[in-house]
């Protein structure tokens, strides 16, 4: 055990502390709230007025700057409540539970948002508001998932019960999440004619990928803002009883 | 002489596993036989729900033939999901699974029994009631095969997916809708490609392929889900 | 600039409604995910408060 302290970094041990993580979070929020601010807007900005017009699907593909970024966002939310959640059963790290509770109701939104507007952008590309898509498909499943594990947080009253038995949960579901976009995909191609191809697009040129990576990265402060005020409500609330948390009340 | 007896003992371990699987086994079994009102509600409710089928949608022998693979597995799955909910829970209400989980034995092969235990309760009879189903709903009769084989193959998948959404929620007063809600999504590839392998079979595709992914899925499901209902079980029962 | 007018930027040649509906979506979104944790830090402070009040009042 001795050894493994000189090779595990600082930092991580110093997260188990919750007051440690509360305070760090509140240092690196205001900073992360200006990039993402300031990238979102740059970035709407940006897709709305100055990428040129799609040879195809004209202006209605200025929906890729919310599409994309929601999407990519929803899937890596996922794997970290599903990583913080192995840390915290592993480790015995409450910060770790908490990280991965307040990722969940993000991650689900997000897949909401994807979904949104996947469908919107259907109705003039494909015209219709549905269409079985195998990338719509994956994610209306991971919606199924993200709100199966908010169900069995909200099941469970005890707080570290919920929060181990959402770890597995979403442990199990990370491992099949390949699974099952193997076999969407595999479906997919079973019953959809080719023509529905919306991924398929040309190769993009930088006047359109370029505001597409800011808002990526817009949305990526954005997720590390919503995820650290939620992480830190949840460590107020699950850390009443403390000390610290009693003096920091005292002081507002 | 000292690797005779590291033989021995390994040999003794072997067989000490094999009858702790044997005895969980047969002990499951004939709680089942004893009340069998959950062995026989989800055969009755495999029926009912194909029976809704023809009946909401439409007693066309065509369009019920084109539909037929995926009511079956459907109705498979939800008969499945609804007799999940007692696997644990007995158990778990007179205290036998704290006793089990205090216990030395190992849970992977305790758990891995139980679930064989539930399959040959509701898969097991499922996959031999199919064929009723598939008549009943004009199922070309090549397909039937496909049909059999792949609800034999796919049928222990949902047993071992489903337990750990029992044991996840086992301490819960409600928790049967939840283990749906938690389940369901994870069902989806075995449904995919078991209905695809039913209609594979009637169209007179080659099938090797679907059993062996199905057969794939239910070997990672053997190896990774005792582990996940192991660690359920734990959190469920002593927090 | 991809638009010679205002009205040219509301239409999305033709798409419009469906651009819009994206971005307000996308909008609401956002502030609900950094409004409702907002609202949630103020009642789980007041309620706090409250609590730590009556424990000194007892005491």
């Amino acid at each position: 055990m001795s050894e493994k302290k000189n090779w595990m970094p600082r930092w991580f041990y110093q997260l188990a502390s919750p007051r440690w993580s509360y305070e760090i979070m509140g240092k690196l929020l205001p900073g992360f709230a200006v990039a993402a601010f300031l990238f979102l807007i740059a970035g709407t900005v940006w897709a709305l007025l100055f990428a040129p017009p799609e040879a195809y699907q004209g202006n209605s593909y200025r929906i890729i700057y919310i599409h994309v970024p929601s999407a990519l966002l929803a899937q890596s939310c996922y794997m970290m409540m599903a990583i913080a959640g192995a840390i915290g059963l592993i480790w015995k790290m409450k910060v770790a539970d908490m990280v991965a509770k307040s990722c969940a109701p993000i991650g689900a939104t997000m897949a909401v948002l994807a979904l949104a507007t996947g469908a919107i952008w259907g109705k003039p590309t494909w015209g219709s508001w549905w269409v079985w898509d195998a990338r719509l498909t994956s994610m209306l499943i991971l919606l199924f998932l993200y709100l199966g594990v908010i169900a069995l947080y909200s099941a469970i009253e005890n707080e570290a019960m919920a929060a181990k038995s959402a770890a597995v949960l979403a442990l199990v579901g990370l491992v099949n999440i390949p699974i099952i976009k193997y076999s969407v995909d595999w479906w997919n191609t079973l019953h959809q004619p080719a023509t529905f191809k919306l991924t398929e697009r040309p190769a993009m040129v930088p006047e359109m990928w370029l505001p597409l990576l800011v808002m990526v990265i817009g949305f990526y402060c954005f997720f590390a803002v919503s995820l650290m005020m939620r992480t830190r409500n949840e460590i107020l609330v699950r850390e009443r009883r403390a000390s610290w948390v009693k003096e920091l009340v005292e002081k507002q | 002489m000292g690797r005779i007896v590291t033989n021995e003992s390994a040999n003794s371990e072997a067989s000490s596993v094999l009858s702790l699987f044997g005895a969980v086994l047969k002990r499951d079994l004939m709680l089942a036989y004893r009340k069998k009102s959950d062995l026989f509600n989800p055969l009755i409710f495999f029926l009912m729900v194909a029976t809704l089928f023809p009946l909401g949608v439409s007693p066309e022998p065509d369009f019920l033939a084109q539909i037929a693979p995926g009511v079956v597995w459907v109705a498979a799955l939800l008969a499945t999901l609804l007799s999940m909910e007692s696997v644990f829970k007995s158990d778990f209400e007179d205290g036998t699974l704290e006793q089990t989980l205090l216990s030395p034995q190992p849970l992977f092969v305790i758990v891995l029994a139980k679930v064989l235990a539930h399959w040959m309760m509701s898969g097991l009879p499922l996959t031999l009631l199919a064929p009723l189903l598939a008549v009943m709903l004009f199922l070309p009769a090549e397909g039937m095969s496909g049909l059999m084989l792949s609800l034999l193959i796919g049928t222990p998948t949902l047993s071992l997916v489903g337990a750990i959404g029992a044991a996840l929620t086992v301490g819960l007063r409600k928790g049967g809708v939840l283990i749906s809600l938690l389940v369901l999504p994870l069902y989806i590839p075995v449904l995919i490609f078991g209905t695809s392998a039913v209609q594979a079979a009637v169209t007179g595709l080659p099938l090797a392929g679907f059993f062996a992914l199905l057969g794939a899925i239910l070997a990672l499901g053997l190896v990774l889900a005792p582990l996940a209902i192991s660690a359920a079980l734990r959190i469920s029962v002593s927090g | 600039m991809n638009f010679d007018s205002f009205s040219d930027f509301i239409a999305m040649g033709g798409h419009g409604f469906y651009v819009w509906l994206s971005y307000a979506i996308a909008l609401v979104v956002v502030v609900i995910n950094i409004v409702n944790p907002a609202l949630q830090k103020k009642k789980i402070v007041s309620d706090l408060v409250r609590r730590l009040r009556r424990e000194n009042k007892s005491s």
